[in-house]
């Protein structure tokens, strides 16, 4: 028995300082959100009902709270301090939050950099479209309405009035969706929305199908419907200009156990998948919104002289400069250096005197040298780089650029020597004359 | 008043007989010494009624480049560049400033250190102006002796130490190019005068010296560089040319110009611009001139030299005239400035350049201003031009020439009125002495008839006049009666000059001051408390927009980046600005991120009546930014060609960015018992729209009786 334990014992010493590093490694490696959710719930039912979406977040290690959204105790924040770094808004029915909550505390916890996914359902509150809205996404304004697709809906055992949608029409982006191609098709049954024109922040990650429309099923079209076609949008993200992210969702089934386990066969297509799309779609997308995926930094920016390395508190014109700067992407679990060739760099005022693409050592590294305009003030370096599904990265610097100093031009220029010689000249002209003229009678 | 006290000297005093020159060099003196103490003295009553601070807004960007020049040294003041005004342009400040007030005072400060005194430079730049009126006075005597005799030019330095006119820009903190430029530009005239009565070299070099100095100073040099060579011109015409006139032009104008050109401001402007051409001209013309006397003087023949001088004179004229045509055509000579013209045209400017007849100096002098600043001067000085034209000569033609061109500018532009009084003073001090003269001639020589004396004090041609008019009867007692009249007079000049000093002349304009219901005397510091405001709470990067006219006032005090300032140069850059405050608020917000403001400050009177606020600037600014932006018309703002803020007023008016900050949360503030709420005390009128909802911006500080408020403009907004 003392054998076993004595190496035991040495194995734990020999791993100390292992596990040690380990653990500084992932102090460094912190990522760019928290892990702790706020899911809130109309009933302790669908934490249950949707156990494999919620599995998958914690199995990712996030630490998930489950509170009714009427909970009385209810609050975002406590001393000035975010209690959660994301919110799972799964109570679509819920007229009031409990608590401090309400619409402007959810959107104030969006705009202070923290992530969201809200799912509405056909019994959509007017606090969820409220919310909705104000993230740039309008739900179906008649309470009824569901949508509908003749076409393209998925084949059930029952012949319904198809609302039960096998929707394919995503997003071209392997950052939102990640790297692997969602083959089935996604299943959706709930409300559709249309997103703000006026709002360049808003995707739409999964669209109707051209025939779809929304409509409530259980009467006859009175008058056209108002949402028809590809404009109905059932998945929606928005990026804020904080990088929050928002996934507001239609349907809250799609998120559920059913629908992710469930096989799923096209109208009108002979193929029929095991599994449909959803588990994949829930899981990339819900990667995407808590920024395990698609989220960059910046870090080192630095400019100089050429040939120096002191960063100047001011630049000349006609000056050789270097600017570089490091970009990493989270990976969900380490920094690693991100690849592009499209990283641009701006020096700015008013408009860009020079924009060129910055070149990369693969290693995250980003640089360019160029010489500085022959314009003086007050311009900025300037990276504005927005790509879809990314985080924005936009940062300035300013810098002033200086004209010559008086002492800075040439002292002698070769072309004004015939100058000097006749100034010179007529000046000892002159004092010969004048002496000539007084003393010589 | 010097003059009398001369002449009517105290019986213990005439005792003393073999000590008359002495004595009459003792009362000089000392009169001088008095009136020098009087200049200096008058001028602080800003800083008894106030404190020793800078005024209005100029100053403060000359204050802020003294003490860059004080701490850095001059090197780095002349390449000075400036990154916090005009954001983002930057300003060449050692470029584009005339650096002899900052030179003179940085010297007088480190003089004064060197003496172990250890004063600010803040208190050395607010007695600038008055030390430098001080000297002027000096220079105004001696001025007055080259031209008449040293009685006048005591009566003239008791008279330019008092004089509205000049006292209005040299108060105490009045820091302004003004303040040492007079005293350049008086002393430039006299010694140039005086290079012109003795025709020595030495003079003439002493002038151009004090050209330079002047040059250095203010960009009022070019009424010397042009008045100079017109002087000359009517000399040649009226044939009073001579060596003298030839030796002095010529050292004074070369010489000049060359040190002229080592002011970086003005460069090569003397041989480039149109506005220095004349006196080029002149300088050949004068060379010319002489060449022909002395062709003349070989000759000895009248018809020959006749034909001689007519080809010369063609063959002169055509080459001027194409050297100045082409010049002008290859854009060697650029053409004259809009500030030109508008002195020459004073409609000019109102229908060309808004930006220079928006500035209230800028205007024409109303007739009451003219009586405000000279007083009895403005009787005197024909009186002057009188006695000049009877006793006519180089000097005193040079100052009837000064005086007439002066007062045609002080007509044209308020501000011109400085240049004017020197020379009303001196023209007005000739009148004032010859006559008082003339009276106390006649006084004594009645009183001195019966004793037969032959005249010891007086001069004989006087004397002589005295025992001709000793026939017209009660002429001692007229001539005691008009002596009483002139001392009436010219006390009265000096109770008015007094009185304007202290209730008109010294109040700071950053500082108001108003009377309140019990008389007291109410003091708004509402400027200081939001400029230490925004140097307190806003970062140190932060931008400010606001009229150019705080662009000085809020670097210097508030130590933040501005987008325009007081220095006009770049009218687009303005325009922008202009046409931001003239925008509706969602346009407006477009024009100031691209100009990355953090913060718009806006000056509103409403609440306590201060009538120059941004309201009533407003419409030049709608003119400014739609002379650059067809998109601002004025008319927009207008109803019925009529400006108005009630409910009357325009839509585009009540909407546009300016109305919104000026008036916002206005409406719900009661200024004026018995008036409505939102009641403008400036207008006398209810605004027109109470209900102002902010949305790109939010308001970030309101000064205690609501003179500056300050917004900050929000960042875009985060989900949309």
């Amino acid at each position: 028995m003392a054998t076993p334990r004595h190496l035991l014992l040495l194995l734990a010493l020999a791993l100390a300082p292992l596990l040690a590093v380990a653990a500084a490694e992932g102090a460094a490696e912190e990522g760019p959100r928290g892990r702790r959710l706020l899911v809130l719930l109309d009933d302790l039912a669908v934490r249950s009902s949707h156990s494999a979406f919620f599995g998958s977040l914690q199995a990712r290690g996030f630490d998930l709270d489950f509170r009714l959204a009427d909970d009385p105790k209810l609050s975002l924040h406590r001393y000035g301090q975010y209690l959660y770094d994301g919110l799972v808004l799964f109570a679509p029915s819920t007229p009031r939050f409990g608590g401090s909550v309400d619409q402007n505390a959810v959107l104030e916890f969006i705009d202070a950099g923290h992530d969201m996914i809200l799912a509405a359902d056909s019994s959509a509150s007017d606090l969820i479209r409220g919310i909705a809205t104000e993230c740039g996404v309008d739900f179906d304004e008649d309470p009824e309405a569901m949508v509908v697709d003749h076409i393209n809906y998925a084949v059930t055992d029952v012949d319904g009035d198809h609302t039960l949608i096998a929707g394919d029409d995503l997003i071209q982006s392997d950052v939102i969706l990640g790297s692997k191609k969602i083959e089935a098709p996604v299943l959706f049954r709930g409300i559709g929305h249309a997103v703000n024109p006026s709002n360049n922040l808003v995707l739409k990650v999964l669209s109707a199908s051209p025939s779809a429309y929304s409509a409530n099923p259980k009467t006859k079209l009175a008058s056209p419907p108002s949402l028809t076609g590809s404009a109905i949008s059932l998945v929606s993200v928005m990026q804020a200009r904080n990088n929050a992210r928002v996934l507001v969702s239609g349907s809250l089934d799609l998120f559920s156990n059913r629908f992710l386990k469930s096989g799923v066969q096209k109208a009108g297509s002979k193929k029929r998948y095991e599994r449909a799309g959803n588990e994949q779609f829930v899981t990339e997308t819900s990667k995407w919104v808590f920024h395990e995926r698609g989220h960059l930094k910046a870090v080192n920016v630095k400019h100089h002289k050429v040939g120096e390395t002191n960063e100047p508190g001011m630049y000349r014109i006609n000056d050789d400069l270097e600017y570089s700067v490091e970009i990493y992407e989270w990976s969900g679990t380490s920094w690693k250096p991100y690849v592009a060739d499209d990283v641009q760099l701006q020096f700015f005022m008013m408009s860009p005197y020079v924009l060129k693409t910055m070149s990369t050592d693969k290693k995250g590294l980003y640089s360019i040298s160029f010489k500085v305009p022959d314009v003086y003030g007050v311009f900025q370096f300037k990276v504005e780089y927005q790509r879809l599904g990314y985080t924005g990265l936009s940062f300035t610097k300013q810098i002033p650029v200086r004209p010559y100093r008086h002492n800075e031009y040439e002292r002698f220029i070769t072309s004004a020597y015939p100058y000097y010689t006749a100034s010179f000249s007529s000046m000892g002209a002159f004092f010969i004359f004048s002496f000539v003229y007084l003393y010589h009678k | 008043m010097a003059t009398t006290a001369l002449d009517f000297l105290p019986a213990p005093l005439r005792s003393l007989r073999l000590k008359t020159k002495q004595q009459e060099l003792l009362l000089r003196v000392s009169t001088l010494a008095l009136i020098y103490v009087l200049a200096f003295a008058v001028r602080l009553f800003s800083v008894l009624r106030y404190e020793s601070m800078i005024h209005e807004f100029d100053p403060y960007f000359n204050y802020r480049t003294t003490l860059f020049l004080s701490e850095n040294g001059f090197s780095e003041f002349w390449n000075w560049f400036d990154s916090e005004s005009w954001y983002p342009l930057g300003r060449v400040v050692g470029g584009t400033l005339f650096p002899g007030l900052m030179v003179t005072a940085a010297l007088l400060h480190r003089l004064l250190r060197a003496l172990s005194l250890a004063v600010h430079i803040r208190e050395v730049c607010v007695l600038t102006a008055p030390f430098f009126a001080a000297n002027t006075t000096l220079v105004a005597y001696a001025f007055g002796r080259e031209i008449w005799d040293s009685g006048a030019g005591l009566v003239a330095a008791a008279l330019i130490a008092i004089v509205p006119g000049y006292i209005s820009r040299s108060v105490a903190g009045s820091y302004d190019n003004e303040g040492v430029a007079i005293f350049a530009l008086l002393l430039t005239f006299y010694l140039f005068v005086r290079a012109v009565n003795t025709g020595s070299l030495a003079w003439a070099l002493a002038s151009a010296f004090g050209y330079f100095y002047m040059v250095s100073a203010w960009g009022g040099y070019v009424f010397i560089i042009n008045l100079v060579p017109l002087y000359v011109l009517v000399l040649l015409v009226t044939g009073r040319y001579s060596q003298r006139l030839y030796v002095a032009y010529n050292c004074m104008y070369v010489l000049g110009m060359l040190l002229a050109m080592q002011i970086r401001f003005v460069g090569f402007q003397h041989v480039q611009s149109g506005e220095h051409m004349a006196a080029m001209g002149v300088f050949f013309l004068l060379q010319v001139f002489f060449f022909l006397d002395w062709v003349k003087y070989l000759l000895n023949d009248a018809r020959l030299f006749k034909s001689f001088l007519r080809i010369t004179l063609t063959c002169v004229i055509t080459v001027g005239a194409l050297a100045l045509g082409i010049g002008t055509a290859s854009g060697y000579i650029s053409p004259w400035t809009g500030r030109f013209y508008s002195l020459l045209d004073p409609t000019y400017a109102k229908d060309h350049i808004p930006i220079i007849a928006s500035v209230s100096e800028h205007q024409p002098t109303a007739w009451s201003s003219f009586m405000f600043d000279f007083h009895i001067l403005l009787f005197l000085f024909p009186a002057g031009l009188y006695f000049c034209f009877k006793r006519l000569s180089d000097a005193t033609i040079f100052i009837v020439m000064y005086g007439l061109t002066s007062m045609y500018f002080a007509g044209v532009m308020v501000r011109l009125i400085l240049v004017a009084a020197p020379a009303v003073c001196l023209i007005s001090a000739i009148a004032a002495s010859a006559t008082i003269k003339n009276l106390t001639t006649l006084i004594r020589a009645k009183s001195k008839s019966p004793q037969a004396a032959s005249g010891k004090t007086t001069g004989s041609k006087a004397a002589a006049k005295g025992a001709v008019d000793q026939s017209l009867p009660f002429q001692h007692n007229a001539a005691i009666a008009l002596l009483l009249g002139a001392f009436y007079l010219l006390s009265r000049y000096a109770i008015h000059c007094t009185w304007v000093t202290s209730e008109a002349y010294s109040s700071p304009s950053i500082v108001l001051a108003a009377r309140g219901h019990n008389g007291g005397r109410v003091i708004f510091d509402d400027y200081r408390e939001a400029y230490y405001w925004l140097r307190q709470n806003t970062p140190p990067d932060a931008k400010i927009m606001s009229w150019w006219d705080y662009g000085y006032q809020i670097t210097a005090m508030g130590n933040r980046t501005v987008i325009v300032d007081n220095n006009t140069w770049n009218n687009t850059h303005i325009a922008t600005v202009g046409r931001a405050m003239s925008s509706y608020e969602d346009e407006a917000y477009e024009i100031m991120q691209s100009l990355d403001v953090n913060y718009v400050l806006v000056v509103f009177g409403g609440v306590t009546g201060y009538s120059s606020d941004d309201i009533n600037k407003f419409l030049w600014m709608v003119r400014i930014g739609g002379g650059v932006f067809p998109v601002i018309k004025e008319p927009d703002y207008l109803v019925n060609g009529e400006y108005r803020v009630d409910k009357g007023a325009a839509p585009k008016m009540l909407n546009c960015l300016m109305y919104k900050l000026c008036y916002y949360r206005f409406g719900e503030l009661t200024t004026e018992y018995g008036k409505p709420p939102g009641y403008d005390r400036v207008r006398g009128v209810e605004i027109g729209n109470k209900d102002i909802k902010l949305e790109y911006l939010e308001e970030a500080f309101t000064t205690s009786n609501w003179i500056v408020r300050i917004y900050k403009v929000k960042p875009p907004k985060n989900r949309s």
